[in-house]
């Protein structure tokens, strides 16, 4: 092969294999990480050393054809991933409240190619058939890098976590360059990888009265600094030193909310988080800009985010809660909030179809426990659906769906509330209705076979079937003698 | 015709007219619903982008700041060329993002007959000069004729 002159310095390994040593698939591999690299000033690749990777295409979306052709390609080549890995979420899930019409998107026109894609992902490397969630780094899950680990994972909200939380190193990876590092076994070093990158272009003061909601302040700062990094004060006041259970789950929806609102891969708090604690302020550039945060701030973020909602008043008809996956204290810390906010409204379960979603694993995990029962019994249903891979169903889209996931609602039509005004509703006596998520979604359904090009394709086809029958009576055609005629 | 020089990501000439978005392109929720229902056309989907929403983008000069939203992007452009859906170009004018970048070079090492041109860091002049219509002309260094 023809030998490609990049500026990156390759190891001789690097180099024979980017001159198809290993063969054309491989080199093209190397070249499209290579090439990746130097346009954000990559000087080498680096090993990757984690022992997990994690993947975000979870979903055999028949529009991806292209891409499962491309995975296909690399399995020929004799080249899987080199490591295990996790992947996103499954986008469909019994479960989950949904009229005949959205099924029939669903499995028809959408994820046509689920199953096929699953195995497709054993082939590849799939760490088990549990292993489909955003929080792969759940201690249930299990896929949870160290600290200066070297990453090549993609999905936004576990790249966020990966790098402030724990510490690891991982660029904000798109879908197939995720699994052509972990292929190749290097990612080219730039951006957060290096210790440059991880240094903080804003500084934030959080200055709230209470607690800010951790989906509202990610989502102000991710709109404010974009993908820079930034350098939180305050919030410690709020979360404390420690990385408990509690302060991590704030900061898996925090920083969700950072990179989706925005495209934030790394964020430091300030007393908390493991740079932050071990380097401090020498971690903010000099020339770094400040952000205040105050409660009128956060107050005007929530009302600016526009409602798409065809109907701003319509009756919510189901809500989502889990996007990020959530952990299971907060599964157990929802189970007691839901049971005390239907005792205060006097109501037995909830009034909107709702629905909690987390890891398989952790579902399992908080089915041991006694606050499953609980949470059964109040109405919720549990789920290890993605919800924004159900929210894609055009139906879908226009059914007037709750959620207090700023993720959520940035890449759907999903109305965001806070946690105290998702309780409000969900608990309220008689909002809504048990059995409208089907009549929900079949009402676009109905306008659309009631309006006047709908009615002549269907008195056509209708015409059609009468025609055809009358010729296959009057020539005894064979296909419809076997099937006995009418 | 005004000029603006950047930095070639995907080598090509090209000319076409110009389709603008001043706010980021969110990669998924503006191809998703033309990739998955054959319009050959590539409407934009994106309800939150009302600069593009409802606009065609097959064909087009496609004029933005840079690409956000789900690390699904690169692959969603990746399939958006391979099944003829691609603009006729992108054009950043900031730095481009490493969404984008993905989809791009990965049509580009992979697809045959695909070329997409893709030009960065055009500068903020660019997005505030160029309007919907108007003609764009490529050229192989990163050269972008506006008129």
């Amino acid at each position: 092969m023809e030998s490609l002159e990049y500026k990156m310095k390759l190891t001789d390994e690097q180099r024979a294999i980017l001159d198809g040593s290993k063969g054309e698939t491989l080199a093209k591999v190397m070249e499209s990480l290579v090439r990746y690299g130097e346009l954000f000033g990559a000087t080498e690749m680096v090993p990757i050393s984690s022992k997990y990777n994690h993947l975000v295409t979870s979903f055999g979306l028949k529009a991806l054809g292209p891409v499962y052709e491309l995975m296909d390609k690399l399995l020929e080549a004799g080249a899987p991933s080199g490591q295990k890995f996790s992947v996103d979420p499954k986008p469909l899930d019994k479960n989950v409240p949904s009229s005949f019409a959205q099924d029939v998107v669903f499995k028809v026109f959408m994820y046509s190619r689920q199953k096929d894609y699953e195995a497709q992902l054993r082939d590849l490397g799939l760490l088990s058939d549990n292993a489909f969630t955003c929080t792969c780094y759940m201690d249930e899950v299990g896929n949870k890098p160290g600290f200066g680990e070297v990453l090549s994972w993609s999905e936004s909200s576990a790249v966020v976590y990966a790098n402030s939380v724990l510490g690891a190193r991982c660029n904000r990876n798109s879908g197939i360059i995720d699994l052509m590092g972990s292929v190749i076994g290097y990612v080219p070093k730039f951006g957060l990888l290096t210790d440059e990158g991880r240094k903080a272009d804003w500084i934030i003061e959080v200055n709230t009265t209470k607690k800010p909601e951790a989906q509202l302040l990610g989502s102000a700062i991710g709109m404010k600094v974009m993908e820079d990094v930034p350098y939180v004060k305050g919030l410690d006041k709020w979360l404390g030193n420690e990385l408990d259970d509690e302060a991590c789950t704030y900061l898996k929806d925090f920083g969700a909310a950072t990179a989706s609102n925005g495209a934030v891969g790394l964020y430091h708090i300030d007393g908390l988080t493991p740079e932050a604690v071990k380097e401090g302020e020498a971690l903010i550039k000099p020339d770094a800009k400040t952000y205040v945060i105050d409660d009128a701030e956060l107050e005007r973020v929530y009302r600016e985010y526009p409602i798409i909602w065809k109907d701003k008043d319509a009756q919510p008809k189901l809500c989502f809660m889990g996007c990020p996956h959530m952990s299971l204290q907060q599964l157990k810390d929802w189970t007691d909030k839901v049971e005390e906010g239907l005792k205060k409204s006097g109501a037995e379960k909830v009034s909107i179809p709702t629905v909690f979603t987390a890891a398989p694993d952790v579902l399992e995990a908080f089915e041991r426990t006694p606050y499953a029962d609980r949470l059964r019994a109040t109405g919720v249903i549990t789920s290890y659906i993605c919800p924004l891979m159900y929210m894609n169903n055009p139906l879908s889209e226009k059914m007037p769906v709750i959620t207090s996931s700023n993720k959520l609602r940035t890449y759907t039509s999903a109305r965001y509330y806070t946690d105290d005004e998702i309780l409000e509703q969900i608990t309220a006596p008689g909002n809504g209705g048990g059995k409208s998520v089907k009549k929900a979604a079949a009402e676009p359904v109905k306008k659309i076979l009631a309006s006047e090009p709908a009615k002549k394709i269907i008195e056509g086809t209708a015409r059609g079937i009468k025609e055809k029958m009358k010729d296959a009576r009057s020539k005894s055609d064979p296909v419809f003698r076997k099937k006995g005629g009418w | 015709m005004k000029s603006f020089k950047g930095r070639t990501v995907v080598p090509g000439r090209i000319a076409a007219e110009a389709l603008v978005s001043h706010q980021g392109l969110n990669t998924l929720a503006s191809f998703q619903k033309a990739l998955q229902f054959g319009d050959k056309e590539a409407t934009c989907g994106d309800q939150n982008n009302p600069d593009l929403y409802g606009k065609k983008m097959v064909g087009k000069a496609l004029c933005l700041p840079q690409t956000i939203g789900s690390t699904t992007g690169g692959l969603v452009l990746y399939c958006a060329c391979s099944m003829g859906r691609q603009p006729a170009c992108m054009l950043f004018s900031k730095p481009i993002d490493s969404l984008a970048a993905a989809g791009a070079i990965l049509a580009d090492v992979w697809l045959d007959d695909v070329r997409m041109p893709v030009v960065d860091s055009l500068g903020d002049e660019f997005l505030d000069y160029v309007k919907d219509g108007m003609d764009i002309i490529i050229q192989e260094d990163g050269t972008v004729l506006v008129g």
